[in-house]
């Protein structure tokens, strides 16, 4: 009864900020030709209502690819035709082919922020508060602290609400989040049905399949099952059966999914080839196919030690951990991200936020400091500093994060351990750690505020958000290290564990 | 800000609660202002390029200077902040002015000042015995009060969407009461001085400060059976009473005095040509009366008790109109108002005389007083309910029986406050902060009772579940039905009877309590 009440005061609390957020200007408001990302999810809805299946990602004179093309798999398509019914419904003029282009009002902005919501209600809270409700081991007070971390997460927030993005992410991670449940509390086949439903709505949540493979595959080698096989099988059948007709159709959709001659890297993102990219200018020294090589070793390379780890010990914490290091070997390397995909990294980050307060509170600051030039170019500076403050407020009075930096608290006994067989001096890990947090939120404060008070000077435009990008991208590569050690560590932790016992 | 400092004081959750909600304030900031945004501009630019001579003439606007001289000080002294912002919202002439550094200003001048209320909810928490603390520091009353107060709906909508500054007078008048309960009357009268002559709404419960520290203060014993010893009175108090209440009525009124401009402030300050009450009626009496004349009036149309030609045109907008003509019923003068403002008054303030119960009393009687004059009232705004509700939290944690009269007014008080933000985007901004603050009261303080019986009866209970349908009714249904443009007062008018219900309700209940407690403990000692 009386979890129940907390529940929905943070439903409550989440709701309520998510909706004032919802006021603040959007992508793209008011600036014809192209606006922007709002604008891109609207001319989907229309492109969806108004034309058949088949012309959906063909250029044609109704549905010129180059302005705000579907990019996206079929279940987003899927979803703006809902919206598009409702649209329909409410106001003819905002889903007309054509006439509708570029199509602003207060009554609209509402409608798209109240479609936002009402997915966010539907599929990613509940899967956070079932999460949250399911952890093992701890106290209600404290399940009811995480969940409202999570859910008041600003990275999310001021992306979906205040960007607003042309894909709902709390759709996509909210489906992503069904699966991590799915597969964690071994009912296997909604965890996977969810994750391809996840997949088909966003094909980014690719970073996050390798993990939910191999902890699929590990724990098959215990108990064959083909089911899940089937069940991955025909939710791809169902999601693409529109597209089967011809092979050239679903070819052309793959095409506009995996827009491999967008080039290496767009606009300004936080990982290592935007980063080199100032020192070493990779986009005109090497030719594009050797480029795509590169890219996809390395990514390979950084994810394959914490992927053959979750193979052979499939265990639910370490599948956690594992997506965290895999999405983030994505994000750092992999070809043709985009500067919002951290979220992706963000929702398994707020997955160990019990297990890891202080290093997940760190990395979810960090990554909510990467979007800022973008929300900076939307004008969304005053929200953006609020719900970080609050996010911060939050984290700090639900956990005592200055008192979670021990070895124990961090993970790091098992390393520390075995370093100190051949280092026995080496105790000063928290402290670092402690140094590294102070120097990280200081750098990012003072490059918040230079880039709000300064004009940056003629010759170098995009100065400070290049510096962003780059602070972020060092904080980013200091995460991976650790959450690798973490992940190849903790195995041996079990062990000397069960000795213990 | 405020909240940096009070953590130093050690208490860790009021700072993160107190930092939450001014948070919270931050993001509403973009939300839809009435038209007290633009009075507040214009005050500030009659005090900043006016003399003081001119204040209370100034005409310009509409929105002419309606308060008392401290807050025409106080918008003086923000005006000399406003001009590092923007010159010209300092500009007379510049009516309706508007830009976003206006905004932002205004805004934090509001967020700031709260930093009062919370020193004061700081103070007030001080001031209730944790006699049965729970161990579960949610569930400690002093834990429950400061979220009571400090994110009060009322508060959040009516100061940081629609505007106003109520927060930092609500905490004067908090502080008031805590110096009361902390036995440091001199400091509580010279506060709520001040706060008088910073808005004179706060007259409505002058009597219960006046009597409680005649009573209490100024004859220093009683007899065993609680009436006054007339020997114990003490001259020296109450002349250093009298003295502060002159000085700061001085420092006030004093230079409008000086410049013979009296009765042209009074007449600013008491607008009695407004009508019975507001566009929207208030949920008190009135808005019961109101109802009832115009069903009587229909009953009797119906009937052909009455000719329609005799009825007056304007009661058929009745609601959009400040005139209400009462058709069947006998009309209503600001003095019949008064009397039964006074009259309703008078049995709390008897009680508080013959009856001294210490600080807990004198908050009772502060809250009727309230109540009263907002049940009886002339022109009452819904927003006074304010007034009632704030100090009736601090009363609400530790007792049940009051905690139930609190939950009823303050729901259905709250609750009469949503035809203040009408517009489509505000309307999920306040049925989520309704919910969060009615959850959370409703719960919290079920779970720090619930030794006792339960807080409601089941009418009570259907009563408060019945302000959901109505909700639906008035905001989603009715605008898609014809009645729209034929009755669209219909709304409002369910709104105001039904909350009235409520309030009439809590009122006489407290009231109930109050003599109860008054006439039983008297004949107990007896």
């Amino acid at each position: 009864m009386e979890n129940w009440y907390w529940m929905t005061l943070v439903v409550l609390i989440g709701l309520t900020v998510r909706w004032t957020v919802s006021l603040n200007p959007y992508s793209g408001a008011g600036k014809p030709p192209m606006f922007g990302d709002y604008e891109a999810q609207r001319h989907w809805q229309e492109i969806t209502f108004n034309l058949p299946v088949k012309d959906w990602y063909f250029n044609s004179s109704d549905n010129n690819l180059q302005y705000w093309g579907l990019d996206y798999p079929p279940l987003t398509a899927y979803h703006s035709l809902l919206c598009a019914y409702v649209a329909e419904f409410i106001n003819p003029d905002w889903v007309a082919l054509h006439t509708s282009r570029g199509y602003e009002s207060q009554a609209h902005k509402l409608f798209m922020r109240t479609t936002v919501l009402v997915a966010d209600l539907f599929i990613y809270i509940p899967a956070v508060l079932l999460y949250c409700y399911s952890l093992k081991e701890i106290s209600p007070k404290r399940k009811m602290a995480v969940a409202l971390c999570i859910l008041l997460y600003p990275g999310l927030i001021l992306i979906d609400y205040g960007h607003f993005q042309d894909i709902y992410n709390s759709v996509s991670l909210g489906f992503a989040l069904w699966g991590v449940l799915g597969v964690s509390y071994d009912w296997d086949l909604l965890g996977s049905l969810a994750f391809c439903l996840a997949l088909n709505y966003k094909q980014m949540e690719l970073y996050h399949s390798l993990p939910f493979f191999c902890f699929l595959l590990g724990k098959c080698f215990k108990k064959v099952t083909f089911k899940i096989a089937c069940t991955v099988l025909a939710s791809f059948l169902l999601c693409w059966l529109p597209f089967f007709t011809e092979r050239e159709h679903a070819l052309q959709v793959l095409r506009r999914l995996f827009p491999v001659d967008r080039g290496l890297f767009e606009d300004k993102v936080a990982n290592i080839w935007c980063s080199v990219n100032v020192f070493l200018k990779i986009k005109e020294i090497l030719p594009r196919h050797i480029q795509l090589a590169i890219s996809f070793c390395l990514t390979f390379l950084s994810l394959l030690p914490a992927c053959i780890k979750l193979t052979l010990q499939p265990s639910s914490k370490g599948f956690r951990f594992t997506l965290v290091s895999c999405a983030l070997s994505f994000f750092l390397f992999s070809f043709q991200v985009h500067e919002k995909s951290i979220l992706l990294v963000s929702l398994p980050v707020c997955l160990v936020l019990n297990e890891i307060p202080f290093m997940s509170t760190w990395f979810l600051l960090v990554s909510t400091f990467s979007m800022l030039p973008l929300l900076l170019k939307d004008e969304l500076l005053m929200p953006s500093v609020v719900t970080v403050m609050a996010f911060l407020v939050v984290c700090v009075t639900s956990f005592p994060l200055c008192e979670s930096t021990s070895e124990e608290q961090l993970q790091l006994t098992p390393f520390a351990v075995s370093v100190r067989r051949r280092l026995p001096g080496f105790t000063f890990l928290p402290r670092i750690i402690q140094y590294l947090f102070l120097s990280s939120v200081i750098t990012m404060v003072l490059l918040t505020i230079l880039s709000v008070t300064l004009n940056p000077p003629q010759k170098l435009p995009d100065l400070f958000s290049v510096l962003v990008c780059s602070v972020s991208c060092i904080n980013f590569i200091f995460f991976l290290v650790y959450f690798n050690i973490v992940i190849v560590w903790d195995s041996k932790n079990g062990r000397n564990r069960k000795k213990i016992k | 800000m405020a909240a940096f400092t009070l953590a130093a004081s050690g208490d860790h959750w009021f700072s993160a609660l107190a930092l939450g909600v001014t948070l919270l304030k931050c993001l509403l900031i973009p939300t839809y202002h009435s038209t007290d945004f633009e009075v507040h501009r214009n005050w500030l630019a009659i005090t900043h390029s006016l003399p003081i001579s001119q204040w209370y003439y100034e005409a310009t606007s509409e929105w002419t200077l309606d308060y008392p001289p401290f807050f025409a000080w106080f918008e003086y002294a923000l005006s000399h902040i406003a001009k590092y912002f923007d010159q010209e919202m300092l500009n007379i002439h510049n009516l309706n002015y508007f830009s976003s550094r206006t905004l932002l200003f205004q805004r934090f001048s509001v967020i700031l000042t709260d930093a009062l209320f919370f020193y004061a909810v700081h103070e007030c928490c001080k001031c209730i015995d944790g006699k049965k603390t729970s161990k579960e520091l949610t569930e400690k009353p002093k834990f429950i009060l400061s979220v009571l107060l400090l994110w009060n709906f009322g508060l959040l909508i009516v100061d940081h969407i629609h505007f106003q500054y109520n927060g930092f007078l609500s905490g004067l008048m908090l502080l008031s009461i805590a110096r009361l309960f902390q036995k440091r009357h001199m400091e509580g009268a010279f506060l709520f001085a001040v706060l008088l002559h910073f808005k004179h709404i706060y007259l409505y419960v002058a009597p219960a400060y006046g009597i409680y520290l005649l009573r209490s203060y100024c004859f220093t014993a009683s007899k065993p059976d609680g009436t006054v010893r007339w020997d114990s009175f003490s001259f020296v108090r109450v002349i250093s009473l009298g003295l502060i209440v002159f000085l700061v009525s001085a420092l006030s009124l004093g230079p409008f005095i000086a410049l013979n401009q009296m009765p042209q402030v009074f007449s600013r300050l008491f607008p009695f040509k407004r009508g019975l009450c507001h566009a929207y009626w208030a949920p008190n009496f009135w808005a019961l009366y109101n109802a009832l004349d115009k069903a009587l009036s229909v009953i009797g149309l119906e009937l052909k008790f009455l000719d329609p030609n005799q009825i007056p045109r304007a009661s058929m907008t009745s609601g959009l109109v400040q005139q209400f003509q009462h058709t069947v019923l006998p009309s209503v003068s600001p003095l019949a108002t008064l009397i039964c403002t006074l009259i309703a008054i008078l049995p709390s303030v008897f009680c508080l005389w013959f009856k001294p119960q210490g600080p807990r009393g004198f908050l009772r009687c502060l809250v009727l007083c309230a109540l009263s004059s907002f049940m009886f009232g002339w022109h009452v705004h819904e927003k006074a309910i304010l007034l009632a509700i704030l100090p009736m939290s601090i009363l609400s944690v530790e007792k049940a029986g009051d905690a139930t009269i609190f939950l009823i007014l303050t729901t259905t008080g709250h609750y009469s406050l949503f035809p203040l933000l009408f517009t489509a985007p505000e309307l999920p901004i306040k049925i989520l902060l309704m919910l969060l603050f009615t959850v959370y009261s409703i719960s919290s303080l079920k779970t720090l009772f619930r030794k006792e019986k339960p807080l409601f009866n089941w009418m009570e209970t259907v009563y408060l579940l019945g302000l959901g349908p109505l909700e639906v009714c008035c905001e989603f249904i009715f605008p898609l039905t014809s009645w729209k443009l034929k009755y669209p007062f219909i709304p409002l008018l369910l709104t105001s009877v039904y909350c009235a219900v409520g309030i009439t309700y809590a009122w006489a209940r407290l009231y109930v309590s109050v003599l109860t407690g008054c006439f039983v403990s008297k004949t107990k000692k007896q």
